[in-house]
């Protein structure tokens, strides 16, 4: 029989351990799902994880997939130390493109040196303005928060296809649902030539190293950690629960809309209804994996962005469908979850001989 | 505004509310055992595709229907298994189970979209439905629509009568009393957790089977959420329940109501009138924050491990 | 008959990470005694009492009922064997009736819910404790909630009442009228097994009395033969000293001032506090009895900040309004807190001591410019832990895993090292082993004497007796008078915890005393 026995101590070794035997136990599963499909696993392993970073180019267009991913993972991680479980990444992301395309396309003829700035700001004020909704709901209205985020994802969606079918679509473009080319000034300049990597890539780094020196170094990081893990004792020292939350709110906001204005400056150059295969989902479980904190995000990031190509892969040279990556995603996000119960609790095999019973503890 | 109008916009209301009926009544019995799902949106998901792929290779309604129940049993066990045996974080648990389910869905539908199905007939009640304007709202639906309604008398029995809805009730607000006083927690919340499971599983399927009837990746569109709040909006009261469902039933066909009174607005928009109509409930709901703690059965979400 | 015991544990062992809660423990009840079970907090008395009760299973062990050996796996089995108890935190269900409640428990045996009701009526009244069965659980006191629990045991055929610290939760009024339930009990020759850590309950009440330490039985007596101080000593150990004496202080001018506090209840469970009037004086101890659940959550609160009451103007500190202030502003003002719940509210469990250290100290110099001056804060920690003797392996374990006792003298030193002007406890010593509560006792005293005002909250009436300058009582969100212990007798105090704040009889301690408390009673209602 197997029983869990609570620590005395949350155990910080398991707290490293429990994402990569998640990953560990993902690719196992992996292996099982593609043998059931009928595929040659090794093959199959091979043209998912593999094939996509094999060269210079996969690796830069790895990066390219992680830059969204990864600027909003970083921000719901904030959320999440603060226990706001705002899962609203996705529809601030898309809003934010909103945004971003419709100062973009102000600047279609200009070459001003503004443009750029102007437009990844005015998709960090998309962000925010979706998230700020959303933090009025929850924080001034009592709504509770997922429900909220969630909404904002559906009516962001449908923000963004009102768009493109409608004031944003390219009056000369054959009635197709995108909005015109961007003009070379608000594009994102490319990083490498020959490659699709682009500025958004320093962006990323510049987020991570701002939001590792919040969380870890300042006095307001220190009080969002409070907050998440105990809001009672928060009341208790005094700490502003609400301006907090707030804050976390649309700084995830802002990060989440710079990602979607990133997309359309740096990949696509347009709004198109596809922007996003759910990159703001994905973020969800990019946080958990990289156990909220920056570097181990950055990491979890990578993996993701690496699914997704493997999806895009697999699709092209063994027939599958481009879902699978999907099931990847929700199995990680299962296996750590399930993991995780190892930082808690201990685990004890109990085997019950009659007249003696022994316990082997692990 | 004509009559026929009118019954067709009742007609319509309920056909769309049943799923949201059907998912909220599962989840809020799940809810008053202390144990918050939020992957109804990937169960949902799943009881349509199994559902819609059942039917296609047997052409048979009942087994679709079958088969969306036990497909959406078998996704709440997984979540029962983490967050119940394991103690996950439910919120995450939930989460995750939205997400395999919406994976996983596409991939299992993704060589069934748009193949055809035959529909499932209307189970019309000839004497009744000429009633005028209440008529075949009420007597001309299907057979799912009238289950849900036997559901929900059935639920509503057992919580008002039976002792063990007390134990439900009581599990929900304090497993650690509960198990002191030596009641099956786990096998209660089990218990709960694949009623929850078995209702969105075939709320998927009416969906893919019944109301579209096909499969599109995805085409649960936000329901499973819905009836999250539809269960906050009932304030853990199952009369409640229909209420709320037939009325954001009614948010969801808000363009056939456009289109009959010849209103020029653009589809997007519309299609966003659900969200929307789930938003401003949520606020009238959530003004007064002590009132919906009364309700609110008082451990849920909470994890809760047996110490022995 | 005679040679069989009700109740026979032997040799019972359990062990919990890190503590062994019960060692080797025997335990033998005959047929219609009561019997105490006795031991500080943490002795293992809970532990042994739910391994009885089948919440917990015995490491090893035995146990024997009415002669035969059993196992009990489960509360049922322990129900079906005629074995009741009633828990310290009650197990019943807020939203539930009485009668829904009992339904609960009994499974099958209810019948139906009408004829239950009957039963519950009929049995109340028996015994003394009349209940109305209709009524929902969250309506109730904290006695009749107890009174619940009780008549549901002896609805089963039962042969043994287990009661956790009954009367911790009652007035003393109500704790006379339990004691005759029980031995109007005892008399039909069914079994009491009391636990208790008050040894002057114990004498009046208990035929026999096994005494626990550190999960072990240090010894068994008949309490009518014994003196509380030898019990005490079976109690506590040879090295340490049972009690300290205070000394009164008369105090300065007033820091905290209420006048005419009134609040409205929000949530169904809340109280509202009624025209509050009440002054903590620096350099004095201002102590507030009453039962859970009277207000006194909601006047901390207030107090504190954590709930603002708009529009109120009723309370100063240092003659300035501060109801308005939020709990930071309030702390900036000289503010201390210490809360009833230690995890979860006075520490994050899952932070270690540094950042629980941090968490109400920000002030002391450990911010600079928004960034965490980190050796700072590790200084404090290791100075709290040196000072105040906390047991600890390190400055990096999270405030989970220390001892109750060991918790609370880091939260009340990071409170005290802050060198506050007002210091607001709750449940000061709760849960706390008798060292810790001398040092925790000690070290309020000493900032007493350093001018501080202090008020503390408490349901231990010889704690507040011991430290308190001036001590009143709390019932339904009202405030008695305040009296210098030495002229408040017991008895006065308990019918103010019962709600009677009656013209207050005339003390028979000396007459300087009097005169003295007159003065002070005076002071504090202007």
């Amino acid at each position: 029989m197997i029983k869990l026995t609570p620590r005395a101590q949350a155990s910080a070794k398991w707290g490293y351990l429990s994402p990569v035997l998640a990953v560990f136990l993902t690719l196992i599963a992996a292996t099982v799902l593609f043998w059931g499909l009928g595929k040659d696993p090794q093959l199959a392993l091979y043209t998912f994880f593999i094939s996509p970073i094999e060269n210079w180019y996969g690796i830069t267009e790895l990066l390219v997939v992680a830059i969204p991913i990864l600027l909003c993972a970083y921000g719901l991680a904030l959320c999440y130390r603060a226990s706001i479980w705002n899962i609203g990444a996705e529809g601030q992301l898309l809003l934010g493109a909103v945004v971003a395309t419709t100062m973009a396309l102000k600047f279609v003829d200009s070459d001003s040196l503004w443009a750029m700035p102007l437009v990844l700001l005015a998709g960090m004020v998309g962000g925010m303005l979706c998230s700020g909704i959303s933090a009025f709901l929850n924080l001034r209205l009592n709504c509770n928060e997922t429900l909220v985020t969630i909404m904002m994802n559906y009516i962001a969606l449908n923000t963004l296809l009102w768009a493109v079918y409608g004031p944003l679509k390219d009056p000369s473009g054959y009635n197709f649902p995108e909005s015109a080319l961007f003009g070379d000034s608000s594009l994102l300049p490319i990083l490498f030539e020959g490659t699709r990597l682009h500025f958004g890539l320093l962006l990323v780094i510049l987020a991570l190293v701002i939001v590792w020196v919040f969380m870890s170094k300042t006095f307001l990081g220190f009080q969002i950690k409070v907050l998440g893990l105990d809001k009672p004792a928060a009341r208790m020292a005094g700490f502003k629960e609400k301006k907090l939350a707030a804050m976390v709110f649309l700084v995830s906001g802002a990060l989440a809309g710079l990602a979607g204005a990133v997309i359309v400056t740096g990949s696509t150059g347009q709004l198109i209804p596809a922007i996003s295969p759910g990159y703001g989902y994905s973020a969800i479980i990019v946080a958990f994996l990289g156990r909220l904190h920056p570097v181990g995000i950055t990491l979890a990031g990578l993996l993701i962005a690496l699914i997704f190509m493997g999806g895009e892969m697999s699709q092209m040279v063994l027939q599958l469908p481009r879902a699978i990556t999907g099931i990847l995603q929700g199995l990680i996000l299962f296996f750590l979850l399930s993991c995780d119960v190892l930082i808690r609790y201990r685990i004890v095999f109990t085997v019950k001989l009659p007249g003696f019973t022994a316990a082997a503890k692990h | 505004m004509d009559i026929d109008l009118v019954t067709n916009i009742l007609y319509a209301m309920i056909m769309t509310g049943t799923p949201l009926l059907l998912v909220a009544l599962g989840e809020m019995v799940c809810e008053k055992s202390g144990v918050l799902n939020l992957g109804q949106e990937g169960m949902m998901l799943m009881g349509a595709v199994a559902g819609f792929i059942a039917m296609y290779h047997t052409d048979n309604h009942f087994i679709g229907f079958i088969a969306a129940i036990l497909v959406g049993i078998a996704m709440s066990l997984l979540f029962a298994f983490i967050a119940l045996n394991l103690n996950a974080n439910q919120v995450a648990a939930g989460l995750a189970l939205t997400i395999f389910g919406t994976g996983l869905s596409a991939f299992l539908g993704n060589d069934y979209e748009g193949k055809q199905i035959a529909v499932l007939p209307s189970l019309s009640i000839d004497a009744l439905q000429s009633i005028p304007l209440i008529g075949k709202p009420l007597f001309g639906q299907n057979a799912i629509v009238y289950l849900s309604w036997i559901l929900v008398i059935v639920v509503y029995l057992f919580f008002r009568y039976h002792r063990q809805g007390l134990s439900v009730r009581a599990v929900g607000e304090d497993p650690s009393v509960a198990s002191n006083l030596g009641l099956p927690v786990m096998f209660i919340r089990y218990l709960s957790v694949i009623f929850g499971g078995a209702m969105a599983g075939l709320a998927g399927g009416y969906l893919s089977i019944a109301y579209t009837p096909m499969w599109t990746e995805g085409m649960v569109s936000g329901k499973g959420w819905i009836a999250l709040t539809l269960v906050v909006f009932a304030s853990w009261r199952i009369e409640r329940i229909i209420l709320g469902a037939y009325l954001f039933g009614f948010a969801s066909i808000m363009h056939l109501v456009a289109q009959g009174l010849n209103w020029d607005v653009s589809s997007n928009l519309l299609a966003m009138m659900p969200y929307v109509a789930t938003l401003v409930v949520l606020v009238m709901l959530s003004r007064d924050k002590q009132r919906l703690k009364l309700f609110e059965p008082m451990a849920l979400g909470k994890p809760w491990h047996r110490s022995s | 008959m005679s040679n069989v015991k009700r109740l026979a544990m032997q040799g019972i062992t359990k062990e919990y990470p890190g503590c062994k809660a019960n060692d080797q423990v025997f335990l033998d009840i005959e047929h219609g005694e009561i019997h105490a079970l006795l031991g500080e907090n943490g002795a293992g008395k809970s532990t042994l009492m739910k391994m009885l009760y089948g919440v917990v299973k015995p490491d090893a062990g035995s146990i024997i009922w009415n002669g035969s050996p059993v196992s009990i796996d489960q509360p049922a089995i322990a129900r079906g064997l005629g074995i009741g108890m009633v828990f310290q935190h009650f197990s019943l269900f807020e939203t539930l009736t009485v009668t829904e409640n009992i339904a609960l428990v009994l499974g099958d045996q209810a019948g139906h819910l009408k004829t239950l009701a009957h039963r519950i009526k009929a049995t109340s009244e028996r015994y003394g404790m009349p209940l109305d069965p209709e009524r929902r659980i969250s309506s109730l006191s904290t006695g009749e909630r107890q009174r619940v629990e009780i008549v549901r045991c002896l609805l089963l055929d039962l042969q043994l009442l287990i009661l956790d610290e009954p009367t911790s939760v009652l007035t003393p009024q109500e704790v006379q009228d339990l004691f005759k339930t029980l031995k109007k009990l005892t008399k039909e020759g069914c079994s009491v097994l009391f636990i208790s850590h008050k040894l002057h309950e114990v004498t009046e009440l208990c035929d026999s009395a096994t005494i626990l330490r550190a999960g072990k039985v240090t010894g068994h007596c008949i309490p009518k033969n014994e003196t509380s101080e030898s019990i005490a000593r079976m109690m506590v150990g040879d090295d340490i000293a049972i009690s300290n004496e205070c000394k009164r202080a008369l105090g300065g001018d007033v820091f905290a001032s209420i006048e005419g506090l009134s609040t409205q209840s929000i949530g169904q469970f809340d109280i509202a506090l009624k025209n509050i009037n009440l002054q903590v004086k620096q350099g004095e101890i201002v102590g507030i009895a009453g039962i859970a659940g009277n207000g006194q959550e909601e006047l901390l609160k207030a107090l504190s900040g954590e709930e603002i009451h708009r529009n109120s103007q009723a309370i100063k500190f240092a003659g300035q309004f501060v109801d308005q202030l939020s709990p930071l502003k309030r702390r900036r003002l000289g503010l201390a807190f210490v809360p009833e719940d230690r995890l979860g509210r006075g520490a994050v469990p899952d932070l270690d001591l540094c950042d629980n250290a941090l968490l109400t100290s920000f002030d002391s110099g450990l911010v600079q410019n928004g960034f965490l001056k980190k050796s700072k804060i590790v200084q404090l920690a290791d100075k709290i832990i040196k000072q105040y003797k906390v047991k600890t392996p390190g400055n990096h374990t999270s405030a989970a895993s220390l001892s109750g006792g060991n918790l609370q003298k880091f939260i009340v030193g990071r409170e005290i090292d802050q060198e506050p002007k007002f210091l607001l406890m709750s449940h000061p010593t709760w849960g706390v082993d008798i060292g810790a509560q001398v040092a925790i006792h000690d070290a309020i005293l000493q900032l007493r004497d350093r001018g501080c005002a202090i008020l503390i909250i408490s349901e231990d009436l010889d704690e507040l007796y011991k430290i308190s300058d001036r001590l009143g009582a709390i019932c339904d969100g009202s405030v008695s008078d305040f009296l210098v212990p030495e002229v408040l007798p017991l008895v006065k105090l308990g019918q103010w915890m019962a709600g009677d704040f009656g013209p207050s009889t005339e003390p028979k301690t000396a007459t300087t005393a009097a005169t003295k408390t007159v003065e002070i009673g005076a002071t504090s209602h202007d």
